[in-house]
Parts: structure tokens; sequence; C-alpha cells
């Protein structure tokens, strides 16, 4: 069990965390989500006594973790994959860090067969890829057979057995009552893995609650619409009528039309009404990664602008759609089965090379996944 | 998908599975793990090999060229351990960087934070990087002397040398420690700067500074007893006092040698004790 009280970290005038305060319990996956710079690593390096908290304070197992008798014993972390000398072999560096607490040597061998690194045991680190790097960082970890464990972004670099991999030794970590948190930015990953989620942006608490919860609380569902041509007309005199009938509507990049507040049924009836074919009538259900965007958007640190390519492109302004005046839909990920976008979306050559520069960047900016 | 069919039975076996303990029950550690584990990190980079490697070869290599160029008669006046002494003026410099790369390299690399996390009783660990370093660095300085002034000895036996007593072999287990002291230096400068770059301008500095600003300060008349202080209080001057150089250049120094043996020795023992004590706070406290 890991509990911080008030804890508070401050760099010069900048603030890393503010007034933090949450327990991370035994028997579940935790997850510790936020965007670069919130404070993450800074919180996990705080839990673990390499930084000082300026105030405020967090607790192992009820003690400071300083104060631990026999600290890799009851605490594991991977803070960095690359954090280990890279001319010493994979095995030595292991075992120096077993010597540390007088752990066997033995134990270095079945970690290092836990994570699989048996062959690259005689191997010095520096070779090592990124994955190979977190895969020692785990047994690292693991050396002490520790009750709570920390894992700042434990899959960066991992091949897609590796992600798995880390998936199901996480959830079964937890599943033998160990306290296991876990940070990552791989919304997809932390759905699947994470049983409760610790939401932090700009270092302050944003969400502490169930991965079930925290998706109902901070998303909505709704219903992808694609009517049937591909002209803009049956568009826009379908999301007229969706209006009309009380719907929320925005308009996708690719064409297609976002409605809430209508169920399902009464859009197809709708368009059967109006005499209108659809191409597609979806329903979605959001994902983490929309529910975290949406909770984190006021507190992303660094934002990206869109490049503007001055000078090197002649531009070709977007058009919007002349009944939407609001910000474009956010990008959500297309999931299931959807109508591949209509030629003509994509400037009437989407499968064709284009002739010139001009002509491509014209049509990325129609294309939902060269924006994203 | 497979996530969403393992929730439910997460949830409902977690809170029914007793918290995780080590199934045996664990001593707090104590100074010899620490031990053992530096000697490992120590012995596996190649770096150590390198420096250690060099000190020896250097310390050896001039010895012997020396030994080749005298007689007998020249070891009249001077120790046999006298040939080790061109070396280790330079094999110091080798011994100076591996002790600032014993702390510094697990900076670089970040394997520093590792460490802590395993053992965050962070003096337990300096404690032993200093044991393990200064032991080291001392046997191989001692070691490398030994070969040279026994080779001395076996070489130039004759008539000539005189007579020689095992004092001698005394001043160059001292010059051997101030060396070792020297490498202590140079890991406690690492642990305070953190930079291996930085760490070994500092120590190139404090042994081949005092000379030339001695001499800048003997210039002036109202700094010329503090530069004739600086010139016979450095490194390379107790060095070489140590190791029974006569000292031939001032005709007022010669009475003054054995009792500057002790001073210059006290006071590297002070820079470096007054160095360590601040590393022990400094890296106590700091956010690494």
């Amino acid at each position: 069990m890991i509990e911080a009280v008030g804890l508070t970290k401050r760099f010069g005038a900048k603030t890393a965390v503010d007034q933090l305060s949450f327990q991370v319990r035994p028997g579940h996956v935790t997850g510790f989500l936020g965007p670069n710079g919130s404070g993450k690593s800074t919180t996990m390096r705080m839990i673990l006594g390499l930084d000082r908290p300026t105030a405020g304070h967090v607790t192992i197992n009820g003690h400071a973790f300083r104060e631990l008798p026999n600290a890799q014993r009851h605490v594991g972390a991977l803070l960095d994959a690359k954090a280990m000398h890279g001319g010493r072999r994979a095995r030595t560096h292991l075992l120096s860090i077993a010597q540390l607490s007088g752990i066997p040597e033995k134990r270095v061998d079945e970690v290092l067969a836990v994570v699989g690194l048996q062959d690259a045991a005689r191997q010095r680190t520096k070779g090592f890829s990124l994955g190979m790097g977190q895969r020692l960082g785990i047994a690292t970890a693991l050396l002490g057979d520790p009750q709570v464990l920390l894992f700042d972004e434990p899959v960066n670099g991992l091949d897609p057995e590796g992600i798995l991999w880390v998936r199901n030794l996480m959830r079964r970590l937890a599943a033998e009552g160990r306290t296991v948190f876990v940070s990552s930015h791989l919304m997809s990953e932390m759905a699947v893995t994470a049983d409760h989620l610790i939401v932090i942006g700009r270092g302050r608490l944003l969400a502490d609650m169930s991965t079930q919860e925290f998706i109902t609380h901070n998303s909505a569902g709704f219903a992808r619409v694609r009517v049937a041509g591909t002209g803009p007309d049956g568009r826009d005199a379908f999301a007229e009528i969706l209006r009309k009938d009380g719907a929320r509507v925005l308009q996708e990049p690719d064409g297609a039309l976002r409605v809430t507040g209508l169920e399902l049924p009464r859009i197809s009836d709708l368009a059967h009404e109006g005499g209108l074919r659809l191409w597609e009538l979806s329903p979605h259900r959001a994902s983490l990664e929309e529910a975290y965007m949406r909770m984190t958007r006021s507190s992303v640190e660094y934002t990206s602008t869109d490049d503007p390519r001055a000078q090197l492109w002649e531009t070709d302004p977007l058009a919007l759609p002349q009944w939407e005046e609001g910000p474009a839909a956010p990008e959500v990920p297309q999931t299931g089965f959807f109508a591949p976008p209509p030629p003509a979306a994509t400037g009437g050559s989407g499968f064709l090379m284009p002739s010139e520069p001009g002509e491509l960047a014209a049509s990325a900016q129609n294309n939902p996944e060269a924006s994203r | 998908m497979t996530g969403a069919q393992t929730d439910p039975s997460t949830h409902s076996s977690a809170p029914a599975a007793a918290a995780y303990g080590p199934p045996v029950e664990s001593r707090r550690p104590h100074l010899g793990h620490a031990l053992a584990s530096e000697w490992t990190k120590l012995v596996s980079v190649r770096s150590t090999l390198w420096t250690l490697g060099s000190l020896v070869v250097v310390v050896v290599g001039i010895g012997m060229i020396f030994i080749a160029q005298t007689s007998s008669g020249d070891y009249a006046n001077i120790p046999f351990t006298t040939p080790a002494l061109f070396g280790m003026l330079v094999g110091q410099l080798a011994v100076m960087v591996l002790g600032v790369l014993t702390i510094t390299s697990e900076h670089g690399t970040g394997l520093v934070r590792t460490t802590f996390t395993a053992a965050p009783d962070r003096h337990r660990v300096l404690t032993a990087k200093y044991l393990v370093f200064g032991l080291v660095a001392f046997l191989t300085s001692a070691g490398s002397v030994f070969v040279v002034g026994t080779a001395a000895a076996i070489a130039h036996n004759g008539a000539g040398a005189g007579s020689h007593s095992t004092g001698e072999w005394a001043g160059a287990l001292e010059g051997s420690f101030y060396v070792t002291l020297l490498g202590l230096l140079a890991l406690a400068v690492g642990a305070l700067v953190r930079h291996s770059a930085g760490a070994i301008a500092v120590m190139i500095g404090v042994v081949t500074l005092p000379p030339v600003a001695g001499a800048m300060l003997s210039i002036w008349e109202a700094s010329a007893p503090l530069g004739r202080l600086v010139l016979q209080h450095n490194a390379p001057v107790a060095l070489m006092q140590l190791f029974g150089m006569p000292s031939g250049t001032s005709p007022s120094g010669s009475p003054q040698t054995m009792p500057a043996d002790l001073t210059q020795m006290a006071l590297m023992l002070l820079v470096t004790g007054a160095a360590m004590a601040a590393s022990y706070v400094v890296v106590g406290r700091r956010d690494v």
C-alpha cells in the first residue's frame, strides 16, 4: 500500500507536484496517467525517496521509503530502462544490485529467466535495445520478490509479444496480492491492464477512480452516421433533420456525422422518412483514450501546433461546414466496421500518386489518417 | 477483449487475496553486502582495467627504464624505491580518474537511481565505494612500487649503493597511501560534482595548478611568502618528498624535509577528510 498525503515538489518557481494525495491499494493494478511534464515521474521518485518532497509525505506500508529495513525486499521499481552502466554485462549488473541486499546469486538467474533474457545474460548492456533494457529493468524490480512494485513506462520499446507479457505479468503480480503502480502513455494498454486509475495534470490530482468509472464519467458515446453519396448535399440535409429532432451533430474530417442525443433506431427511422440511404450507422463506445483526452485537455503542458510549412507549400484553406461554427470534432479512433471514405473526400484521386506536391498537401488535409 | 473478460474476475478475487509478503523474513542489509556489490561493480567494467593497468604499466615501465639507466653508485643517497616516483607522478592521474569514475559513471548512466532505490541508506553505499576503491588503489600502487623497488635493490646492490634501511620502504608505502588519498579525494569530488569530465578537470587542477600558482605568487614581494608556502605544500612536491627525493633545488629546504613529511600527509588527510565529509552530507540529502 502506497499512501501520499499533500505531496508537493517545487523546482524553483515551477511546481511539479502540487498537494497530491492518493492511495495505491494492494491486489490491484493501479494506472498512473498524465500528460508529459505532469509530474508522474517526480511523484514516483518521491515515493522511492530519490527526491525529497517540498511538503507532504509518502509512505509505503506505513514507512517512509528510506526508513524501510530492507527496501529491496519490500519495494521493486523500474524507473528508467537505460539506468545501467553500458559496459557491464546484464547478469553482473543484476548481481551487483542483488548483492546490495544480500539476495542470493541464484535469484539473479531466476529473474533473468522470468524476463526471458537468459541468452543475453553475458552481453554488455550497451548493445541492448530499449525493449531488452525494459526487461532487464523489470528483472531488477523483481529481484527482491517485493510486495510493492512501481513501473514507469514499462512497455516503451517492447514488441507486441513483450507488451502482452508485461500486461499478464502486472495482472499476475496484482492477483498475488501485491501493490502494482504503473505509469504509461499507452491508453489502450492501460484500459486492459489497470483496474484503478490515478490521473494527474500539472501536478494536481484530476481523478482517482476505477477504470470503468473513469470512462463512464469522462466521455459520452455517439453514433457515427455516413450518408450515401459523395456530395455534401445529402449529408447537410440529414444533419439538419437530425438537429431538428434534438440531436447534436458534428462533422468528422472524412465526411461522416457524429451524432449524440439520439438512439440508433431513431436515426435510422429519420433517414428512412427523409428518403436517405445510409452507408454507415455505427455505435461508438467511448475509449479510455478519449475519456483521458477530454479530462486532461486543459492541463496539457506541451501542445503542438500544425506545421504551417510557410513558403514551402501553396496553402489551401480548409473549408468549414457552414452549419457548424464550433471547433472541429476531436479525433477518435474508428473501431469496428466502417466504410472506406468515398473517393471524393480524398480529392478524387485517393489511390493515385499525386502528380505534384501541392496535390498531396491538399489531400492530406482531408485525410483523417494523415492529420492524426 | 481479454481485458474486459479478466476485469471482473480480478475485481472479485483481489479483496479475497491476502496482501503479499515475502516468504522469508529479511534482515537489514549491512556494509558487507554493499562491499560485495561495489567489488562486483568495480571488477565488471573495463575502465577499472584500463586505469589500473595504465598505472602499473607507467610506474613499472618508467621505473625499469630509470633502473636501466642508473648504476649502484647513484643509490648512495636515494632509496631503492625512488625509480617508482617518476611513474607515480604520471600514474596518480590514472588513480584519480578511476576514483572519479567509481561514482560519476553511476550518475552519468542513471544507474545511481537503481542503486539508491535498492539501497536507500546511501551512506552505506558511499562507504563501500570508498573502502573498495581505496583498498584496490592502495594495493595496486603499493604493489607496483614494490616491484620497482625490489628490481632496483636486486640490480644495484653493489658496494657503491651504500647501506639501505627498511625505513625507505615505509616511505614508499606512505607515498602509495598519499596517491590513494588523492584517489579518495577524486571520488569525493566526483560525488559532489557528479560529472566525469568536470570532476577529472577539478582533480587535474588540484594536482597541477599549485606549482604554477605558487611560482606566480612568488613574483611579487607581498605574496612571496604565500607563494613559497604553496610551492612547498602541494601534491607533486609531497610525493617527491615521500619517495625520498633529495630536494636539491632549495638549499634551505633540505633540513626541513623530515618534519614536512608528516605535515604533507596531515594536510592531504585534512583536505581529503573534508571533501569526504562534504560528500556524505550532500549525497545523503540531494535529489538524484
